[in-house]
């Protein structure tokens, strides 16, 4: 009994503290100003919208990959996916939900992009070293 | 000796421990956060030293044993320094880092008192319960600890993005260890839970790593981003 009431405790803990890791992993790309070449290939003027995190995510499979990229999008991602199970679930029961989840899942997208943005740099900076030798 | 995969998994934690260590101090942050590099270098240390231990005397042996709880207990110490450094760097600018001090020694004299008084009544292994207790106490007071501070960082409006997810990794890796004890007891049938304490402790030095080789001393994060409920 006393084993399950402190893991029932620990898990709203863990989950209290994952969303806030996955905030402050979204907020601290917040700052980022989008370059032109993003914004043409993504479609994306200002900001992104939920919706737009699977197409985002799928080009950045096309990009070379940054390694100290992979655990933050991993962590942003099971967030997303959290969200978009909690929207077709509890937010048809409880409406209000439904905008704030939306605003998370754009947070989310909008991290992908500004990965996105990085992602085109380094691939640029790899051909320009490329181009030297 | 352990299987396999114990063996891999208590390999790459001492790397990621060391991985944090070099990379701290190629950020020159060495001195700035030294009680988590304490920690790390602590845990290497232990880490050797029990690795040694079991190749001579065994999985079995009272030796590995002691070596086991008693590491276990001045890892716990360290992690708990490590959480009050994190406190001095919230409280540093309001002058609070004495009395934050003072609390976190009274705090664990109480800690250790009560562990005391849990294990007096038994004469039997009074050392190794005693380190086993104080342990498993000092791991509840930390997490309620980390929970406390990461409430002072949103009501302080914090905007360092290092304290702010050292904080955060700590609170996680608390919260999940807490989790995996519970759930030790609650499935010990089941021997994948046998894992979860060693896969978490990868976790801390991973998540702490990446913080530090990402962000500087000067990255700031818009406090307001980090409340689940815009205020």
């Amino acid at each position: 009994m006393m084993a399950a009431l402190i893991f029932v405790i620990s898990l709203t803990t863990l989950l209290m503290f994952f969303v806030s890791y996955c905030r402050s992993l979204m907020a601290s790309s917040s700052c980022h100003k989008l370059s032109k070449e993003v914004r043409d290939v993504t479609g994306i003027a200002a900001s992104a919208s939920g919706g737009d995190f699977a197409r985002v995510m799928q080009l950045l499979q096309l990009c070379p990959e940054r390694p100290e990229d992979r655990p933050g999008l991993k962590a942003v991602g099971i967030y997303y996916r959290l969200l978009s199970m909690l929207e077709k679930t509890v937010a048809r029961i409880v409406p209000s939900l439904h905008i704030w989840m939306e605003q998370e899942r754009a947070g989310c997208a909008n991290f992908a992009v500004v990965l996105l943005d990085r992602r085109i740099a380094f691939s640029r900076e790899i051909l320009a070293q490329q181009g030297e030798f | 000796m352990p299987g396999s995969v114990a063996t891999f998994i208590w390999y790459l934690g001492t790397a990621l421990e060391l991985g944090f260590v070099v990379c701290s101090i190629w950020r020159k942050a060495f001195l700035r956060y030294f009680f988590l590099n304490l920690y790390f270098l602590l845990a290497v240390g232990s880490s050797f030293s029990r690795h040694f231990i079991l190749a001579w005397y065994g999985l079995t042996s009272d030796q590995y044993r002691y070596a086991y709880f008693y590491t276990d207990a001045l890892l716990t110490l360290a992690l708990y320094m490590a959480l009050v450094s994190l406190y001095s760097h919230v409280f540093g600018e309001l002058h609070f880092s004495k009395y934050v001090r003072l609390s976190a020694v009274l705090l664990l004299l109480g800690t250790a008192g009560f562990s005391y008084a849990v294990v007096a009544q038994s004469s039997d292994r009074l050392s190794t319960n005693f380190a086993y207790q104080l342990s498993q106490n000092l791991y509840f007071v930390g997490l309620v600890l980390t929970y406390l501070l990461w409430g002072a960082v949103l009501k302080l409006r914090e905007t360092r993005t290092r304290v702010v997810q050292f904080v955060l990794s700590l609170g996680l890796y608390f919260s999940a260890y807490a989790a995996g004890y519970a759930l030790l007891n609650l499935a010990s049938r089941y021997s994948f839970v046998l894992f979860i304490g060693p896969v978490l402790g990868c976790f801390l030095p991973l998540s702490w790593t990446i913080t530090m080789w990402r962000h500087n001393d000067d990255s700031r994060l818009m406090p307001a981003h980090l409340v689940a409920v815009p205020r």
